[in-house]
């Protein structure tokens, strides 16, 4: 009955997600923390499914982390908004997707306000004419990039060469999913599932053989909260509220973590290397953390991409133990190795949580 | 009606944001900042829906509109779809135009973040930027986080980046035209203003301490204190 409470529930937040013929936007988070991540998506899209995704070189940050950290004025970012819808409009695109969660929230954010509000769009008009003498349409279409995958879910399962399966007990992976607040929270029916039961990620991981948990603070923010991170005095907000979430799923022993926000999975990677730092606590079997991935580089892994080409050598929680529970191989040799073959040293080695 | 409250009512964060609320108290139930803070998203938009413009104005001078994280928890589960992260938002705003945000220690941590969001935003087109991302300021990203500052163009030339590359890409140079129109945007719409705005209270409240701009922004970066807090430590 539950289930069917939940499905119920689930049916009322599906969206439309064009098949094809994006303006691809990048995140700045996404691009510095993970940047194989962006990578693996376009290749997806490109040369496995045959799609269509634009990028332009002249498309910038949308000023989200400034905007939320009080930088800069509401004004100022949706003028840079409108800039970038400007250069989805010049190169013939209706369909925009971007890389950022809090990007996603803030256009559907300024969109929703343009549409209450037909006179703060007329201003916005007003000083993006002003500034850059561009014009735009606003988009037909919005989506965060996690909808594409979701949307290819079966078609990325068809081509898959691994499943989220323990290869040693044939059981489902136990899988975490973490949703970055903005997708859904301010505006439930813009993301898939809504906000109480997101389904963008749980879609991906049922497609791919894994079982998603429910556990008490699984809505529970990573604990980014933007000057809360951003300012070094305030971390221990951040730290507090990884730590909240990683008390609360412990017990139901997850295997691993997928994300959609480009920050969660930094701060919920990290986190758990400080926590073991000064607290020896580790979440992971045998004194590992739980790894954190985007989802990706998930899709990646289950594709038989390379996990040093999707960027795995860059977390701190290693994905070692996971990958050998799948059976993917990896060659340890490379693991910090440039571009050139040539091994750039290794990383030293956490005191309480062990590492590969 | 007072200024202050007047004030409040042109952003459209407050026009969006809050209908008449019924104090349930809801959204300080739900709120990560008010298990780990002294803080209560209730209180503060009572007082703003109140109008009192005293009130308000210890507020925008205090601690408290600084300690929430913008994580909207607190708008999926407001039964009048009243959004208490947008009131923030607008107080914050108003608190910096007014120059009132020196007078409290978490808002003094303005200086930090506008002079680095900015600059990041101005000279490079995002809001972070690896090379001015320094491992000192961020021992939380672990030795991992200090193996990839010490080999940045060798990581990223590895993960397919294109750092500082022309064309398309991972953290490629945004061409100098885009950084022309990111600063025309900030001159016509205000963050220019800003930046001014939080330069020259920074400037007055550091006098004021007895201290250099320099020690203030790293004060403001690195020191806190226990107040703050919910729980003792």
């Amino acid at each position: 009955m539950i289930f069917q409470g939940k499905q119920k529930i689930w049916s009322d937040y599906q969206k439309d997600i064009p098949d094809d013929h994006y303006f691809y936007v990048r995140s700045c988070i996404r691009q510095n923390f993970f940047p194989a991540s962006e990578q693996t998506f376009l290749d997806i899209v490109h040369n496995r499914l045959g799609k269509d995704f634009y990028e332009t070189p002249h498309h910038t940050t949308c000023g989200g982390i400034a905007y939320h950290g009080e930088a800069i004025p509401q004004e100022t970012v949706m003028t840079i908004i409108a800039r970038q819808f400007a250069l989805m409009t010049e190169s013939g695109y209706e369909n925009y997707v971007c890389s950022c969660i809090t990007s996603f929230g803030l256009y559907t954010e300024t969109m929703d306000d343009w549409r209450n509000f037909p006179e703060l769009e007329a201003k916005i008009r007003e000083d993006l004419w002003k500034a850059c003498r561009r014009e735009f349409k606003v988009p037909k279409y919005l989506a965060h990039a996690s909808d594409v995958i979701y949307k290819f879910r079966n078609e990325i399962a068809e081509r898959a060469k691994f499943r989220l399966v323990n290869k040693e007990t044939g059981e489902p992976l136990r899988v975490v999913e973490h949703i970055g607040c903005h997708y859904s929270k301010m505006f439930p029916s813009k993301g898939i599932g809504g906000a109480e039961y997101p389904y963008v990620l749980a879609g991906m991981i049922e497609s791919w053989g894994g079982e998603v948990i429910d556990y008490p603070e699984r809505r529970h923010c990573c604990g980014f909260g933007f000057r809360q991170y951003l300012v070094k005095a305030n971390r221990g907000y951040s730290i507090s509220n990884t730590y909240k979430k990683f008390e609360s799923m412990e017990p139901y022993k997850p295997d691993m973590i997928i994300t959609n926000c480009p920050g969660c999975p930094f701060f919920m990677d990290r986190w758990q290397y400080v926590i073991a730092e000064q607290t020896g606590k580790t979440y992971g079997e045998n004194g590992y953390g739980i790894p954190v991935f985007t989802y990706e580089e998930v899709a990646g892994l289950v594709l038989g991409y390379n996990p040093w080409d999707l960027g795995l050598q860059i977390h701190q929680v290693a994905v070692e133990p996971l990958l050998d529970k799948i059976g993917i191989p990896y060659d340890k040799a490379d693991k910090y190795k440039g571009k050139n073959g040539k091994l750039l040293r290794v990383p030293e080695y956490p005191m309480n949580i062990k590492c590969c | 009606m007072g200024i202050l409250y007047q004030k409040l009512t042109q952003d459209y964060r407050i026009k969006e944001g809050l209908k008449a609320c019924i104090n349930c108290g809801t959204c300080t139930a739900i709120c990560p900042a008010a298990e780990f803070y002294k803080y209560n998203p209730k209180t503060i938009v009572n007082i703003v829906q109140s109008q009192d413009d005293d009130q308000i104005e210890e507020l925008l001078k205090g601690e408290q509109i600084w300690y929430c994280g913008e994580c909207m928890s607190c708008v999926t589960r407001c039964p009048r779809k009243n959004a208490p992260g947008l009131v923030i938002m607008a107080l914050r705003s108003l608190s910096i135009d007014m120059g009132y945000f020196v007078e409290s220690e978490k808002g003094r941590q303005q200086l930090p973040l506008t002079r680095a969001m900015c600059g990041n935003i101005l000279n490079y087109g995002y809001c972070v930027y690896p090379r001015t991302y320094k491992y000192e300021d961020h021992p939380e990203s672990g030795p991992v986080g200090k193996w990839i500052g010490e080999n940045l163009d060798a990581v990223h030339e590895r993960l397919g980046s294109n750092l500082d590359g022309k064309g398309p890409g991972v953290l490629r140079k945004i061409p100098q035209e885009s950084l022309d129109e990111l600063k025309a945007i900030f001159d016509v719409t205000g963050a220019t203003r800003r930046m001014k705005v939080v330069e020259e209270a920074s400037k007055r409240k550091a006098e004021e301490m007895g201290l250099s701009m320099e020690e203030y922004e790293k004060r403001a970066f690195n020191v806190t204190g226990t107040q703050h807090l919910n729980h003792k430590i």
